[in-house]
């Protein structure tokens, strides 16, 4: 049993180096000129964190309204529209006020038809050429995935739209660019897009820039991690099954060595 | 061995029928139920069990992610995010894998780790451990080629600079490189032959491990007194005892594992990587995997590229040879007051190099790189070959049942029922 202990004790004291490590060598990877984001306390953050389906439904709408006039999202289709609350006839109307190429028809030819559930998200520019040519060069990036692809993705994706301030004194900001508290480098292509009261949400909710941000940060956060709910809700039962059946498990060892000295 | 049926001691008739005409069932039974097994391991020894479940899992995972994957440059990334999102449990799959990965090297850093503590590449288990060295070897080029599948800024990039430490041998260089990438940069032709390889290696490292396996099994395990059993009262039968004591590790490991999965899936990785490939535009700090990252920082502790390169892969090498640097008769490191002082220090230095390989290559982590990189290679090539000589071990006990039973009253009878006390 002592040496059990001691066994036990070493591992433990090896794991914990060994996390330590990790810990720290993981934000170091971010490392470079860093930039505190604030945090913005969302309902998904946490071990049994949901997305706020009201917040999401009017991030979409910030989307569609806004963003989507410069930004794609290619790898979303209108039916996973279903899983933030919204009604199939919902999806439905929304999926046909947008127009897609099919084809080709029976006689060869490209036709004109209303989006239907199965079609992705309509891209607004038909590639980087043009989105680059209608934007000063700069690329307005897909934002399927973008709460993953930045460090502390949906905090900092709320603190960037919220980010437009005045530029300290004396920094310089080039021709074409804007002044962002919190886009490394301080200077983004992207100008300031959201104003109060750029959107009229139907639940009445006021629309301050702060509010359009949180709720296209939500948006955006899910649209990322459709699958970050039924992650979760899986981890929670498989880790309480674990420890049950560690238990099981030990109490069935210790009955085994029962008989041995040691 | 006889020509004819194998004489088999099993009873089932239908079982018995096979294992007469091929003996796998009593292969089993003497390798998995009654191998005499030293009866004081401690936990430490859950790493190489710990190790083959995680294999199995990633093969698993694997093939189910190679059904849906699309090896090339236009679709890699899409068909990852594709998985994730269309196919069913496939973020499951997908983040079982990607975090099975970085569960393999923690795993794996362990088991050698004890090796190291415990003596376990002393004689006569040297070519076990130089087995256990190329299985190292191939996880490393495996994670490494699976990394750049999704085709991320970081796979893209992680994949341009190391295939890139090829061009740093003389006249030859260059045309390695150029025959590793199937062109003249990471294109489709990389990716592509990575994805084969990356399915090929995992099938290499099981036959390794089966090696490994089998030349464990003609030396039998060395234990954490590092003497050897001196009969039966040392050992215990594999099956219940270590069965049993497997398990309990194996849980515990799921639900580290499971937490990783769950709740943290990206933790270990770089959000870059959820940026598609971009050749023309390169990431402000292009680190690799946090398993790479000792080597990576003792590749960049050497000002000369060639220098670093060698040096690197010499990080490894040292492991082959280890069991001849090492010239003490003792193995675990309980009985070497100063070598084991020496060996946490090395496991500090070599956790020192973990997080400096993920800095920038600047002041004052080069320097930090490079004292704990000395120190690494001090520890193998001069301390342990010094030591044995120099250092006086504690004595060592009689045989590992007399030190288990100091005080413990009576041996039990071989495995005879007791009333269970414990339970
Ligand atoms: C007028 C076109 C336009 C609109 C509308 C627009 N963006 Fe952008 N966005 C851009 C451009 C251009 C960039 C690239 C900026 C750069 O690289 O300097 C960008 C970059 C971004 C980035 C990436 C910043 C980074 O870290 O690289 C995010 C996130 C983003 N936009 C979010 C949004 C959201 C959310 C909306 C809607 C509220 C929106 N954008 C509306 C043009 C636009
Ligand atoms: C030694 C075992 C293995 C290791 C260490 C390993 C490691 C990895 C790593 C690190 C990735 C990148 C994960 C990511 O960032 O997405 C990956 C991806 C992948 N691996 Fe493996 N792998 C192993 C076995 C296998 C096997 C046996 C197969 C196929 C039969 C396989 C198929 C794939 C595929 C298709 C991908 C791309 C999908 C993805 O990126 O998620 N792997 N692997």
């Amino acid at each position: 049993m002592r040496d059990l202990k001691r066994g036990f004790r070493n591992l433990v004291g090896a794991m914990a180096l060994g996390a330590a490590a990790l810990g720290m060598a993981t934000p170091a990877q971010a490392a470079g000129e860093a930039i505190a984001i604030p945090n913005a306390n969302f309902s998904f953050a946490g071990f049994f964190g949901t997305y706020d389906r009201g917040s999401a439904q009017r991030g979409l709408q910030v989307y569609k309204e806004v963003c989507s006039a410069c930004h794609a999202m290619h790898l979303l289709s209108y039916r996973n529209l279903l899983e933030i609350g919204l009604s199939e006839d919902q999806v439905r109307a929304l999926a046909a006020s947008f127009t897609v190429t099919d084809g080709p028809n029976d006689l060869g030819e490209m036709f004109e038809r209303p989006a239907r559930l199965s079609d992705r998200f309509r891209r607004p520019f038909p590639n980087e050429l043009a989105a680059r040519a209608a934007n000063n060069g700069a690329y307005p990036v897909d934002l399927s995935v973008i709460t993953k692809a930045r460090a502390d993705g949906a905090n900092y994706v709320r603190a960037l739209l919220t980010g437009y301030v005045e530029p300290p004194e004396g920094f310089v900001v080039a021709e074409g660019m804007n002044y962002n508290a919190y886009f490394p480098g301080h200077q983004i292509a992207m100008p300031a897009v959201l104003n109060p009261d750029q959107v009229e949400y139907a639940d009445g909710t006021a629309a301050t820039v702060d509010q359009m941000a949180r709720d296209v940060a939500t948006f955006l956060a899910w649209a990322a991690e459709p699958e970050a709910e039924q992650r979760k809700a899986m981890g929670v039962r498989i880790i309480l099954f674990l420890i049950v059946l560690g238990g099981l498990t030990y109490a069935v060892k210790r009955k085994i060595w029962a008989d041995v000295a040691h | 061995m006889a020509i004819g049926l194998h004489d088999s001691s099993i009873k089932n008739p239908v079982i018995r029928w096979v294992d007469q005409r091929l003996p796998v069932f009593t292969m089993m039974q003497k390798e998995y139920g009654t191998f005499p097994t030293p009866r004081n391991f401690n936990y430490f020894w859950n790493f190489g069990a710990l190790a083959m479940v995680t294999l199995m899992i990633m093969i698993a995972t694997g093939i189910f992610l190679a059904m849906n994957y699309t090896p090339h440059t236009t679709y890699a990334f899409d068909s990852v995010e594709r998985i994730m999102r269309d196919v069913n449990y496939g973020w499951l799959i997908r983040y079982v894998h990607m975090n099975g990965a970085s569960m393999f090297f923690i795993v794996v850093y362990i088991h050698i780790w004890r090796g190291l503590y415990y003596g376990s590449y002393k004689a006569p288990r040297e070519l076990l451990w130089i087995l256990g060295v190329v299985i190292f070897l191939l996880m490393m080029a495996t994670a490494f080629m699976g990394y750049v599948l999704p085709w991320g800024q970081m796979s893209f990039w992680g994949a341009t600079v190391i295939t890139n430490l090829f061009s740093a041998f003389p006249i030859v260089g260059e045309h390695i490189v150029t025959w590793l990438w199937g062109g003249f940069s990471v294109d489709n032709p990389t990716l592509n032959r990575f994805f084969s390889l990356h399915y090929l290696l995992p099938f290499v490292i099981a036959g390794v491990v089966f090696l490994h396996v089998a030349a464990l099994h003609i030396t039998g395990s060395n234990n954490p007194l590092g003497i050897d059993p001196k009969g039966p009262q040392d050992t215990l039968p594999f099956h219940p005892y270590y069965t049993a004591k497997d398990s309990v590790g194996l849980i515990v490991y799921f639900i580290v594992f499971a937490s990783l999965v769950f709740f943290a899936p990206n933790y270990l990785g770089h959000p870059d990587n959820y940026i598609p490939a971009n050749p023309l535009v390169t990431p402000a700090h292009i680190v690799p995997e946090w398993y790479f990252l000792p080597f990576y920082a003792i590749l960049r502790a050497v000002p000369d590229k060639l220098g670093g390169v060698l040096l690197m892969f010499g990080s490894i090498a040292v492991l082959f040879i280890l069991p001849w640097l090492d010239t003490s008769p003792v193995r675990s490191m309980r009985f070497r007051p100063i070598a084991k002082w020496t060996l946490f220090l090395w496991l500090i230095a070599f956790f020192v190099l973990m997080w400096a390989g993920g800095k920038p290559a600047e002041e004052p982590y080069v320097t930090i790189s490079r004292i704990a990189t000395a120190y690494y290679f001090a520890y193998f090539l001069v301390i342990l070959p010094l030591l044995g000589r120099l250092e006086r071990p504690l004595s060592l006990p009689e045989s590992i049942a007399l030190p288990v039973l100091r005080g413990g009253g009576p041996m039990p009878a071989g495995a005879v029922a007791k009333p269970m006390e414990k339970a």
